[in-house]
């Protein structure tokens, strides 16, 4: 029997209040021990983790509202028998969004200059090279953007979201091509967003301004590549899930290898452009520059560095590069997790050793933040996907889609 | 070289050969081949054909890339000729990645032409028999092999009911040859049409 209505079952639940439980549990200690700690390297563990945390998922579920709006923009039709999946997992933006902004807030606020040094006005002052950068690095500057982006993504996606739903009523020809052409003009709109705060500014705003002295012109792609591979695998796991309880009856083993293909490519895309970064200033040598990579590569970073390689290069690469394994459920699962994983450790090692230098640790506290991001993505993309049929039955691409053979 | 039998049978549409070939497949005949004017999506798995291997060939060939370049410099640069370059180790991997980059894709890329060619028996000069000269154009022409107990005239019937325009029995050089395409004429025989 196949459903058109997904239905939030017992064992999703479970998971689900399990995630949270252990989640909520992490933090509130976390707030006991670690926020209110008399120490400041735990204050600052408990900022940076909860920062690495809330962007990195926030980037994440964001990545596939650009998915949409890429396939949108091209006219593509395959990926219309899963498209509900990605846009239930993008109406999570607002609410990482706000959660991300609070973090944000009590960061710049609170002048917490062990997450971003730029912070302390007095420091600036001595400090030419900040001094330099001041009319970027100003918490003026960083809220009001912060805010516009994210709302922005909520907006542009709730459209493009809104937009879809039309697609579950009968529509003639004429109709049709007026709604792809108004899908495209908001397709448009959000990648010009996109563009303008996750492919520049965000990146070097959220993150790259913890080394505030240190810049690379790479930095955002590769932070897009991360989070855009994670959110290409979280669609991923998702699909493979609701295909598993027999939902989605239209998305065959073909969605799934192009899906796989686009985690793939992604994988590759993505060690192109840490490797272009790493290589530049590897060659060059220059002290200023170099300074990013140093404690990463030889210092208390090193495993790290060299495993968020192995998970995000080496593993994707070999496995998914047979047409097989990119063909089959179990696979794919296995490796968006591992994929999903390795690029929470890339922003971990993004933001730590700006912060905690060589007291970092990989602990209870970062694991339950971890666990209760996952049980939130599970809570709002269960009750987003419960929320409309899981197909747009009458979308124009639709048949497009139920043909699809690569 | 050696002359064979086929029997051809050529269709117009698509949506006509599939069924067809499902059927010819079903009573058990030997595809020789089935040209078409484009690729068609799902013909290979409809004629029962496996996967293609020139993936794992890719693979090697481009393993082979990757050896080679890595093995070259490490020799290069640590035995034969050690240069000091900017006060960089002798090893020194991270430069060399784009060369071994190129080699594996440069190798793995000719590798998997070559082999295609190869195994298509496509070589500039070579020749081989066509079976109709409208399957580059719009005719979906399947190609049967016959064997020692295939029966023609129960082959020919049957493509004629599964919608076959077009069916010949053609007595044709199976492998290739060098030179022109007049010196086919040897090779090949009038067709003896039932």
């Amino acid at each position: 029997m196949i459903k058109q209505q997904f239905e939030i079952s017992a064992g999703y639940k479970k998971w689900t209040n399990i995630l949270l439980g252990v989640g909520g549990l992490a933090l509130v200690l976390g707030i006991i021990f670690l926020g209110m700690s008399k120490e400041p390297i735990e204050q600052t563990r408990f900022w940076a983790v909860l920062l690495q945390n809330s962007v990195f998922f926030l980037l994440v579920v964001n990545a596939s509202m650009f998915f949409i709006c890429v396939t949108t923009m091209a006219h593509g039709g395959w990926q219309m028998a899963f498209r509900r999946v990605p846009e239930a997992i993008s109406s999570v933006v607002p609410v990482f969004g706000l959660l991300t902004l609070i973090i944000f807030i009590a960061i710049v606020f609170g002048h917490r200059h062990d997450i971003y040094h730029w912070l302390d006005k007095e420091h600036v002052e001595h400090d030419p090279i900040l001094k330099g950068k001041q009319a970027f690095l100003n918490p003026a500057f960083f809220m009001i953007w912060s805010v516009v982006a994210i709302g922005l993504w909520s907006f542009l996606g709730s459209k493009m979201r809104k937009l879809s739903s039309q697609a579950d009523e009968q529509m003639d020809q004429e109709t049709g091509r007026k709604y792809i052409i108004k899908n495209t003009a908001w397709a448009a709109a959000f990648l010009v967003a996109f563009g303008l705060t996750v492919g520049s500014t965000i990146p070097w705003l959220w993150l790259m301004s913890i080394d505030a002295h240190w810049y690379s012109t790479m930095y955002s792609w590769y932070t897009f590549a991360s989070s855009f591979v994670a959110g290409m695998s979280l669609v991923a796991l998702f699909v493979v899930y609701l295909k598993n309880r027999d939902y989605l009856e239209y998305v065959t083993e073909e969605h799934l290898h192009d899906i796989g293909k686009f985690m793939f490519a992604f994988s590759v895309f993505w060690t192109y452009l840490w490797y272009s970064q790493f290589m530049l200033i590897w060659y060059a040598n220059i002290p200023e520059e170099t300074i990013y990579f140093k404690p990463r590569m030889q210092g208390p970073y090193r495993v790290i560095f060299f495993l968020n390689l192995i998970l995000n290069f080496a593993v994707p690469f070999l496995l998914l590069m047979r047409r097989g394994s990119k063909r089959n459920y179990t696979t794919i699962a296995a490796l968006a997790v591992l994929i999903i994983l390795g690029h929470w450790t890339d922003f971990y090692q993004m933001v730590m050793p700006g912060t905690l230098h060589e007291h970092y640790s990989l602990g209870w506290f970062e694991f339950g933040i971890l666990a209760l991001y996952a049980g939130l993505i599970m809570f709002f993309v269960g009750k987003g996907l419960a929320k409309k049929p899981l197909v747009a039955e009458h979308h124009p691409f639709l048949k497009e889609s139920t043909i699809h053979h690569t | 070289m050696a002359l064979k039998k086929f029997v051809v049978g050529c269709f117009e549409d698509e949506k006509v050969l599939f069924p067809a070939v499902a059927k010819v497949r079903k009573a058990g005949y030997k595809f020789h081949d089935i040209y078409t004017p484009f690729p068609v999506h799902g013909l290979d798995k409809a004629m029962g054909l496996r996967d293609t291997s020139i993936h794992t060939a890719g693979f090697l060939f481009g393993m082979i890339g990757t050896t080679t370049a890595v093995t070259f410099m490490t020799w290069v640069f640590t035995k034969d000729w050690p240069v000091n370059i900017g006060g960089k180790p002798n090893f020194a991997l991270p430069a060399w990645i784009p060369i071994t980059f190129e080699l594996t894709v440069l190798c793995a890329a000719v590798g998997m032409v070559l082999t295609f060619c190869y195994i298509c028996q496509l070589a500039p000069f070579v020749k081989k028999h066509t079976f109709h000269p409208r399957a580059t154009d719009d005719l979906f022409v399947m190609v049967i092999e016959c064997g020692e107990k295939t029966d023609e005239q129960e082959l020919t019937t049957l493509l004629n009911s599964v919608g076959a325009q077009e069916v010949n029995t053609q007595v044709a050089e199976e492998g290739w040859w060098i030179g022109r395409y007049d010196q086919e004429q040897e090779l090949y025989k009038e067709p003896n049409i039932a």
